[in-house]
């Protein structure tokens, strides 16, 4: 016996040490739960991150656009001319009115972190026979390199953007059949062109991006996309991504933009992550149930079994509060040992899976996450799950009556 | 003349209280047990002896009547002062010796005190061993409870019942179970523990030869006491 045990804790132990099997089988149960729990939110926290981080280096967090054009009815006189279809007009690239001085006021807010204006818009990428539709985006590479990390996503050349250069991404390479250094022929709908040379190839990690999205100097877009000394977006960084939204909407009240943040943009993911925690809490409900009914059911039993032992204990002058105690300490252990074991085992079922599922290119699903917190909080749960679920058992071996328990 | 260690006035005791089948199985009992007395409890079977002695042991309480332990009242005592009185004046041995399975015979030994300071001291655990040695038991200190002879683990249970130095040891039919040489062996322990420690017994038998051996012996007949005086 442990010296510094006191009795209780002495006599829990005992018990479970001696109804082994018991003790095993409600353990293992309890295990196989928590490594569910634990997986399944250490995977989920993962794939969060994962995207989070994606969005962060490759999207601005708030956008800010030039209001849409709205369509007026058509009026004669003080009336609406009967039947008149209104037609939501077809958008121009329009350049955001007194941008200079909203980006100040941008700058100024202590909320947001890098800004940068850029202009965007669509053109036809040539080389040869062979031409595709593309997304241009000028900018300017100081500041915007801060909201995505273009040189991150390098496959071949560098990200430089002098005013005769362009970054493209790898599918649209591979369609025009072009590498670093050749030249493409850009046209614009203003029928204005330029060649460029291809400075530095990305893969921006879809499809649709690499084969659409191409980066040039702010001035060279102006000058395609007929916008001299305009631009069509801000991007903004901020402080707090999850404060984004709130502060898109302060913005867009008191400046005439539209502002859209990154939540708002990816709005289907985030409805995504709710339900899926939505299921995730029912899941972690329904296991904290069985696991409590489990350690109830096996504690009431051996209480029984017990019984004998119990009814000695009482004769020789132990108190009610100590077999109480005795009993809830015991469901505490199973829910603390079965939480360890659970932790261990959902800890490497998640670098199993880590190592063995795989994107298509071989780059992890999701980035191993074993947060500590996790373990702590699934331990400290289940222990006090276990206490829980003890507290009837424990009460019945409390009040056992010694006489009846000797006699029996 | 020596003190009262325990005096009964008029207990009564009935089951089944306000119900149709209410039984009185004790009638207004009287006994008084001196210190260091040996007494033998003897009645045919069903004639409230074991009831008799879970009143006096404080695991029950008497329908009516009083109870005094030391010259104290234990009627007025609520449920934890006679949990702690039990502790520290009464040691109980039973006729199925009842050992707690998950300890060893040494640790059973402990256990009284362990559960009375709370923690195993090495003076709990000296104790023990100085306890097992005077039963005659070193040899199987550290047996699981169960991994011993019949004889064996009702002295290891006469160990425990003393393990608290208590004023009084009720033992109910502690040889009952046992061939009849082990049986003899256990009652000369209890006797040899009487005359050197002080300790006053009680002690249900139905073994009359045992019983002679008592300084006293009370017959117990349908919940009354029939006959009493020295063997
Ligand atoms: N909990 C109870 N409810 C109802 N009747 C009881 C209860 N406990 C004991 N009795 C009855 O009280 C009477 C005395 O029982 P007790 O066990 O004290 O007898 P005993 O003298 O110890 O018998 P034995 O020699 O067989 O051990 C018996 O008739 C028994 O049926
Ligand atoms: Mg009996």
């Amino acid at each position: 016996m442990n010296r510094w045990m006191p009795f209780e804790w002495i006599a829990a132990i005992r018990f479970l040490k001696e109804g082994r099997l018991q003790t095993m089988f409600i353990v293992s149960g309890i295990a196989i739960g928590v490594a569910v729990i634990v997986f399944m939110s250490a995977m989920l926290a993962g794939l969060q991150a994962n995207f989070i981080k994606r969005v962060l280096t490759s999207q601005p967090q708030i956008q800010l656009l030039a209001p849409d054009e709205v369509a007026r009815p058509l009026r004669r006189g003080a009336k609406e001319v009967d039947a008149s279809i209104i037609q939501r007009p077809t958008q121009r690239i329009l350049s955001i009115d007194q941008w200079p001085k909203i980006r100040d006021q941008m700058l100024a807010m202590p909320e947001v972190t890098v800004v940068s204006p850029t202009v965007s818009g669509s053109a036809l990428a040539v080389r040869g026979e062979a031409s595709r539709a593309i997304t241009i985006t000028g900018m300017d590479p100081v500041v915007y390199f801060k909201i995505v990390r273009l040189p991150d996503y390098i496959v071949a050349g560098e990200a430089r953007v002098t005013s005769d250069d362009i970054i493209v991404g790898t599918e649209l390479a591979k369609d025009l059949g072009a590498s670093v250094g050749d030249k493409l022929n850009v046209e614009a709908a203003s029928s204005a062109s330029r060649v460029l040379t291809i400075t530095g190839i990305v893969d921006l990690g879809s499809k649709g991006a690499n084969s659409r999205n191409t980066y040039v100097a702010l001035r060279t877009a102006q000058s395609l996309l007929n916008l001299i000394g305009g631009v069509t977006t801000i991007d903004l960084t901020v402080q707090d991504i999850y404060a984004a939204e709130t502060l898109a909407q302060e913005i867009q009240a008191s400046i005439p933009v539209e502002a859209d943040s990154w939540i708002k943009t990816n709005a289907q993911f985030f409805t995504a992550v709710h339900a899926q925690q939505t299921t995730n809490t029912l899941i972690r409900v329904f296991v904290g149930l069985s696991v409590a009914f489990g350690i109830a059911a096996v504690l009431a039993v051996s209480v029984i079994q017990r019984s004998k032992d119990i009814g000695i204990l009482r004769a020789m002058g132990t108190s009610r509060g100590q077999i109480l105690r005795v009993f809830l300490i015991q469901g505490g252990l199973l829910g603390l040992l079965g939480s360890v074991f659970g932790s261990a085992m959902g800890a490497a079922a998640l670098v199993f899976w880590h190592n063995y599922a795989r994107q298509v290119d071989g780059s992890e699903l999701f980035p191993l996450i074993l947060d500590r917190a996790l373990f702590i909080a699934s331990a400290v749960l289940a222990t006090v799950t276990g206490v829980a679920a003890a507290i009837t058992p424990a009460l019945r071996a409390a009040n056992l009556d010694p006489v009846v328990a000797i006699r029996g | 003349m020596a003190e009262e260690i325990l005096a009964l006035d008029k207990v009564c005791k009935a089951y089944n209280v306000g119900t149709l089948v209410e039984t009185e199985v004790l009638h207004d009992i009287d006994l008084v047990m001196r210190r260091s007395e040996f007494l033998a409890l003897m009645g045919p079977s069903g004639s409230g002896k074991s009831t008799l002695l879970n009143i006096i042991g404080l695991l029950d309480r008497p329908t009516s009547g009083h109870l005094y332990i030391n010259g104290q009242d234990t009627s007025a005592l609520g449920e934890s002062e006679l949990t702690r009185l039990r502790s520290h004046s009464i040691g109980f041995v039973f006729q199925y010796h009842y050992l707690i399975s998950a300890f060893t015979a040494l640790e059973n030994v402990m256990m009284p005190m362990l559960v009375d300071q709370g923690f195993p001291t090495p003076a709990v655990e000296g104790r023990a061993a100085n306890l097992m040695e005077q039963v005659g038991l070193t040899s199987v200190i550290n047996n699981l409870a169960l991994n011993m002879s019949g004889g064996q683990q009702q002295r290891v249970a006469v160990a425990r019942a003393l393990a608290m130095n208590p004023d009084l040891v009720l033992a109910d039919e502690p040889t009952g179970n046992l061939d009849t040489k082990s049986a003899d062996g256990v009652f000369e322990l209890l006797r040899q523990v009487n005359q050197q420690n002080g300790t006053t017994f009680l002690i249900v038998t139905h073994n009359m030869d045992l019983a002679r051996r008592c300084d006293r012996i009370i017959e117990l007949v349908d919940g009354r006491i029939h006959a009493a005086g020295k063997a």
